[in-house]
């Protein structure tokens, strides 16, 4: 670890803070309806949208509906997706002229871009018509962004309002994250990318002659466009096949900081839109403290862990001072690539910028434990707010009994009918995780997918899983997931992460909305403080740890320890 | 009732707490439990391998019984926990009991030919509501009722230890009397409003006996966390079987069970139903009947206390505080007069007048009483007597002054401001004339009871709001709201008006308490969150709380408060315990299930156990024996101190989340010394 590349993270991590803050106080006042000044240019746009869709963005609904409306579009989404792969041989913008997409795979990458996840089991380039990644899977991307971000503020408002049936009009939500928030912000971002040298065309490929006088075709497309929506809707579906190490969608440092600091911004600029919104800024700072605290943690953890060295290679005679550089790209060095690794896990974004599977066991517990926690840290654009605000529930509950008094956050008291769905929502993520991955330690022929054996290959398999259940996307390489038995079981380990979670989560902020609000008294328990912070902090790494220490023993850790011993797999 | 405390561990309800342990060992009875229900099956199923085992001679034998011998264990150690403050709560129980057991009444049945009453005799028990009753001299009323015809002296001692009997008559606010206590003179009937099977008595019975407990709001909550805690070890435990085979490690059935066990939170499991009655029995204790769990838990939650004035906060009557003579009259004339004036003066405020009289300024009884009493009327509002020709009077100012034919402008300066600065102190001012001469004012004054502004501070270091609530105007209401240290007052409040700033509270999100003991106060104490009626109060009143004061002491909300966050920070803080525990545990026994397929996973081995199998044990063992360490704790409930919510949690968090995290480090650790040296395992 260097003080230079410790100045390195501090400074992007200062700049997404100094960007999320502007950012979510705007988006507390385009998500109230507010006039913004982007207003003049894009209340027409937001107004023929409702009209043609026949929508009343005034006309609120309850949770129920507003769980449904949001259902409807992401089923409608899957079944586009799913036609357009299957179909797209029949179909035009297909230059490569790829054949039709396998049913398993096409289920599998539907699902993986309604959910936000992007998990790949495919090669983007040697797959993907034009057409399914722009229309497809472009659409996608703002799409399940958007979901993420209305799911936020349906949540945000049942602590906001008191004693109200509804919680918003989700179809104006959507449209308004879109049109305000998602696209401005895309074709920044998109635009700073191209002149850090990202391409972005429409042309298929381009014929080079190499030094050897080969002739190699070097794939191109609308990258630019495509990463920006990637990074800011924490997607983290690549273009490429090896995702941000490619040198097309990252080709230098500029680029890189670029990534990280857009994949960070929304997830970012939430809590601070819920601070606002429910009237008490502290609130939302409260909760990012947590989420970055954490982040930062793992950070470190990693840049210990890759810059300190792996025994055997240092046996090999490979210089120490370089540390565990397999996997990584030179253009990144140590600390971007720690910082990278962390982010991109602890938001549900799932980009690399290196290659996980590569990482020391340590370096690579860090990024599974992450997803583990829930993605919340800070987790998927929306997702990660909502994520975070199950855990504030369950802390205060805690909490709450230990003050005497019945458990309250932000004066809405938690009662059994809120505890109900919060343990329904926390135990999707152990059931699906820790369930199919003992399903594949024990079915031969998902075993015969691992490239690696030993601990790793089970840490590959742990990963997979906590990767689609946690919506991220990222891979631990080594695993040959694109067969019929992980598409179909990540397919359903994704939409189970995100629908099986969030709707409880939407009924939760349904049964909460209802409620008036408590009055705070010296007897209430603050959720602004330092102790509040610590308590939230530490329930959710026992929670986290508890429930998966025993894989992580028999993953990561016996690896570190056999590691140390010489052993590596 | 008898307040007699009952030893922690009393060895009557110690031996019948053993027996009723193995009773609750039934399935019905355990599955109410449902961490203790897990426990349960999985102790069959170890139990079952053991026999398994001993029919086919497998190895591990005197460990595959251990193990199942010690989860019997966790589960009668939770059922004796339960039965521990069951059996309390029945001893407290059964003394109540005792006097309504053979009561017989006297049900009306019509009029005979001669207009006589006729009556039959019948067992209280079945009497039901509606009845009438005839309670003559020595009989003990049978069940809670309301007088309507005659008036009695009734002996309440039963209920609330008082010895001095208590008037009881038809009509007004002091119409309501109480099954069990007993008529000490002449007769009255009564009409039963509480069949006595839902009478506070039988309610505060069942209450401590835990025979209908229903599970409270929090506890219901608490209990689906426990649940929620108990699936997702489940699942951890289940796929842990997968995860293993991968590395070719089979774990056996009873060491993944014994993983489960001891993750599950058992000890919070096991001790939840022995705090919810411990707290109800705490109650009992302090002569407060809930009618449910549920009104205690929001007392801990109350944010504004609502008090009557009168009675509660003053003494209720109106005390002479002060004389003031008119200018030019002698300081010792106008005492006297006032003395003479109120010699056959029986009200409070007369009596008060002598005693000031005697013990501020000296004055001592006439040796010639011979005059003409002037009695009170409500036409003159005037009282006094004649005396050797002299016309002493005492009584309202405006009366006064007519009688010595002057105007309040007329008066002499010095009394007119000793009159507006009596009223503008919230007092009431008296005047005292010789016929036509004024001789000066008596200052009467609603005195604040002397302990009550710490009572208020208490409170306050609660976080409870005190709101006065009194019918005097406002100048009055604010001079004893400043005097008594409350936050707030509400003056000339009708019932309305109480019903009205209950509801604007509460829309504010506050919840709220009120003591009352009228009619009047029915409605209001039925809005209220948490209404506390007195044991002297209506019989409306009565059935409007969801609480009764067997004491009729209005203060007594501190004591129900605390006990109502005493039950919750309990719950609380022993849930954060038992969750704490588990990281100690897996690092019992994740190394001990993996040590002989990776033997570097030795290093997790941070206690340095002894052996695998003695890891799993010591770790059982543990889990079985905290429950039993912290019955006490259970009972007894943690301290509640009034420092605020942030210094209260971070307190509570040190000693049972850090402490969750070390004893059990240090618990297992012993038991594995001990259980090595044994040559258990």
């Amino acid at each position: 670890m260097t003080v230079t590349g410790w100045l390195q993270i501090a400074l992007i991590l200062a700049a997404v803070v100094a960007a999320a803050w502007p950012l979510g106080l705007y988006m507390a006042r385009v998500f109230s309806g507010e006039r913004t000044f982007l207003s003049p240019v894009l209340l027409p746009v937001e107004r023929a949208v409702y009209i043609a869709a026949n929508v009343d963005p005034k006309k609120e609904q309850t949770w129920l509906s507003y769980a449904l409306a949001m259902l409807a579009i992401n089923g409608l989404g899957f079944v586009l997706l799913y036609g357009l792969m299957r179909f797209q041989h029949l179909l035009p913008l297909n230059p490569q002229g790829f054949a039709a997409v396998p049913p398993d795979l096409a289920f599998n990458t539907a699902v993986s871009f309604v959910t936000n996840t992007n998990w790949q089991s495919y090669g983007g380039e040697t797959t993907m018509s034009h057409l399914v990644q722009m229309t497809g899977l472009g659409v996608q991307n703002f799409l399940s962004a958007a979901t993420g971000i209305a799911l936020a503020l349906a949540v945000t408002r049942a602590f906001a309002r008191r004693t109200a049936a509804t919680l918003g009009n989700f179809w104006a939500d959507l449209t308004r994250a879109t049109l305000y928030v998602l696209l401005p912000l895309s074709i920044i971002v998109a635009v700073a990318f191209a002149i850090s040298g990202v391409p972005q065309t429409l042309a298929a490929s381009a014929e080079v002659t190499t030094l050897e006088g080969a002739k190699q075709a070097i794939a191109l497309g609308p990258v630019a466009s495509q990463e920006a929506i990637k990074q800011l809707g924490t997607n983290g579906g690549g273009f490429f096949n090896v995702n941000a190490a490619h040198p097309f969608e990252n080709p230098n440092a500029w680029s890189n900081i670029l990534s990280i600091w857009s994949m960070l911004l929304i997830s970012t600029a939430l809590p601070i839109t819920f601070g606002r919104l429910v009237g008490d800024m502290r609130q939302g700072a409260a909760l990012l403290t947590v989420m970055y605290a954490l982040l930062v943690v793992g950070v470190a953890i990693v840049y210990a862990a890759e810059t300190s060295g792996v025994p055997s290679q240092i046996a090999a005679g490979i210089d120490p001072a370089m540390g565990n550089m397999e996997g990584k790209e030179v253009r990144f060095g140590q600390a971007l690539t720690a910082l990278y690794v962390v982010a991109t896990t602890g938001l549900s974004c799932g980009a690399v910028n290196a290659m996980h599977g590569s990482l020391t066991p340590i370096g690579g517990l860090v990024p599974l434990f992450m997803i583990q926690l829930g993605e919340i840290l800070p987790g998927g654009v929306g997702s990660g707010l909502y994520g975070i605000i199950v855990m504030a529930i369950l802390a205060v509950f805690v909490a709450g009994l230990m003050v005497g008094r019945t458990p309250e956050y932000l004066g809405k008291k938690i009662e059994a009918r809120e505890m109900k769905l919060a343990v329904l929502a926390i135990l999707i993520l152990p059931l699906t995780i820790l369930g199919f991955t003992a399903a594949s330690a024990m079915l031969p022929f998902a075993l015969s997918s691992l490239a690696n054996s030993g601990p790793r290959g089970l840490t590959e398999i742990l990963y997979a899983y906590s990767s689609a259940a946690g919506n991220n996307g990222s891979a631990f390489a080594g695993l040959t997931a694109n067969t019929q038995w992980y598409n179909t079981t990540l397919g359903i380990a994704m939409l189970l992460g995100r629908f099986a979670y969030v709707v409880p989560v939407l009924a939760i902020a349904g049964a909460l909305a209802k409620k008036t609000k408590v009055a705070a008294s010296p007897g209430t328990f603050p959720t602004h403080g330092m102790l509040f912070i610590g308590l939230l902090t530490g329930v959710i790494l026992i929670l986290g740890g508890l429930q998966y220490f025993p894989a992580l023993a028999l993953g990561p850790v016996v690896e570190h320890v056999l590691m140390q011993a010489g052993k590596t797999f | 009732m008898s307040s007699k405390p009952i030893a922690l561990f009393d060895p009557v309800i110690l031996r019948r707490a053993v027996i009723d342990a193995v009773v609750k060992l039934a399935p019905r009875q355990l599955v109410r439990n449902p961490v203790m229900f897990v426990t349960g099956v999985v102790a069959v199923l170890v139990t079952l391998i053991f026999i398994r085992d001993l029919a086919f001679g497998e190895d591990n034998l005197a460990f595959t019984g251990q193990i199942a011998i010690w989860l019997w264990f966790t589960v009668l150690f939770a059922n004796f926990a339960e039965a521990i403050a069951e059996g309390r709560g029945k001893a407290q129980a059964d003394a109540l009991r005792r006097t309504r057991s053979d009561t017989m009444a006297k049900v009306f049945l019509h009029q005979d030919d001669n207009r006589d009453d006729v009556y039959e005799t019948k067992s209280a028990l079945e009497l039901r509501t509606g009845d009438i009753v005839l309670v003559e001299v020595g009989d003990t009323i049978p069940a809670d009722g309301e007088v309507i015809e005659g008036i009695a002296s009734v002996n309440e001692s039963a209920i609330t230890g008082e010895s001095a009997p208590v008037i009881r008559e038809s009509g007004g606010d002091r119409s309501a009397v109480t099954g069990g206590t007993v008529v000490l003179s002449d007769s009255i009937k009564v009409r039963i409003t509480a069949a006595p099977g839902s009478s506070f008595l039988d309610r505060m019975i069942a209450l401590v006996e835990g025979a209908e407990r229903q599970k409270t709001p929090n506890e219901l909550a608490l209990s689906i966390l426990l649940i929620g805690m108990t699936l997702i070890f489940l699942i951890a435990v289940v796929t842990l079987w997968g995860l293993a085979s991968y590395s070719g490690t089979v774990l056996s059935v009873t060491v993944l069970i014994a993983l489960l066990v001891t993750l599950i939170p058992t000890t919070i499991g096991g001790l939840l139903s022995a705090i919810g009655i411990a707290g109800m029995d705490r109650l009992i204790r302090f002569n407060v009947i809930a009618t449910s769990g549920r009104a205690v838990e929001a007392a801990g939650d109350v944010d504004t206390l609502l008090l009557d004035k009168t009675g509660t906060i003053t003494f209720g009557n109106r005390l002479a505080t002060e004389f003031i003579p008119t200018p030019g009259i002698d300081e010792a004339t106008l005492v006297e007069a006032a003395f003479l004036s109120s010699l056959a003066d029986e009200t409070p405020e007369g009596r008060s007048i002598i005693a000031l009289a005697k013990s501020k300024y000296g004055a001592s009884e006439p040796a010639d009483k011979s005059g003409v009493v002037i009695p009170f009327s409500a036409q003159t509002r005037l009282s006094g007597i004649d005396l050797s020709g002299r016309k002493l009077r005492k009584g309202a100012v405006d009366s006064v002054l007519k009688l010595a034919g002057l105007s309040l402008e007329q008066a002499p300066s010095g009394f007119r401001d000793a009159v507006q600065s009596i009223a503008r102190s919230g007092g009431t001012p008296l005047a005292v004339a010789d016929s036509a001469k004024l001789l000066g004012v008596i200052h009467l004054k609603d005195v604040v009871k002397p302990d009550i502004k710490a009572r208020f501070a208490e409170l306050r270091a609660m976080g409870i709001r005190t709101v006065m609530v009194t019918g005097d105007n406002a100048v009055t209401a604010a001079a004893i709201a400043s005097e008594a240290g409350v936050d707030d007052y509400i003056a000339e409040a009708t019932p309305q008006d109480k019903l009205a700033y209950i509801k604007g509270e509460q829309a504010k999100g506050r919840l709220i308490a009120m003591c009352g003991d009228g009619t009047n106060d029915a409605p209001a104490l039925a809005q209220a969150d948490v209404g506390v009626a007195m044991q002297s109060g209506t019989q409306a009143a009565r059935e409007a709380g969801n609480m009764v004061d067997l004491d009729s002491n209005p203060t007594k909300l501190i004591e129900v408060t605390e006990i109502g966050k005493q039950l919750l920070m309990t719950r609380g803080s022993l849930t954060t315990f038992s969750i704490a525990n588990d990281v100690a545990k897996y690092f019992a026994i994740i190394p001990a299930l993996f040590v002989a397929t990776y033997p570097e996973l030795g290093a997790l081995n941070i206690m340095g156990l002894a052996s695998p199998q003695s890891a799993i044990l010591s770790a059982v063992i543990f889990n079985a024996l905290v429950i039993i360490a912290l019955i006490p704790l259970a009972l007894k409930g943690i301290a509640y101190r009034p420092v605020g919510a942030e210094a209260l949690l971070r307190r509570n968090l040190l000693v049972y989340g850090l402490g969750g995290l070390i004893v059990p480090f240090v618990g297992i650790k012993i038991i594995d010394v001990a259980v090595a040296g044994l040559g258990l395992a």
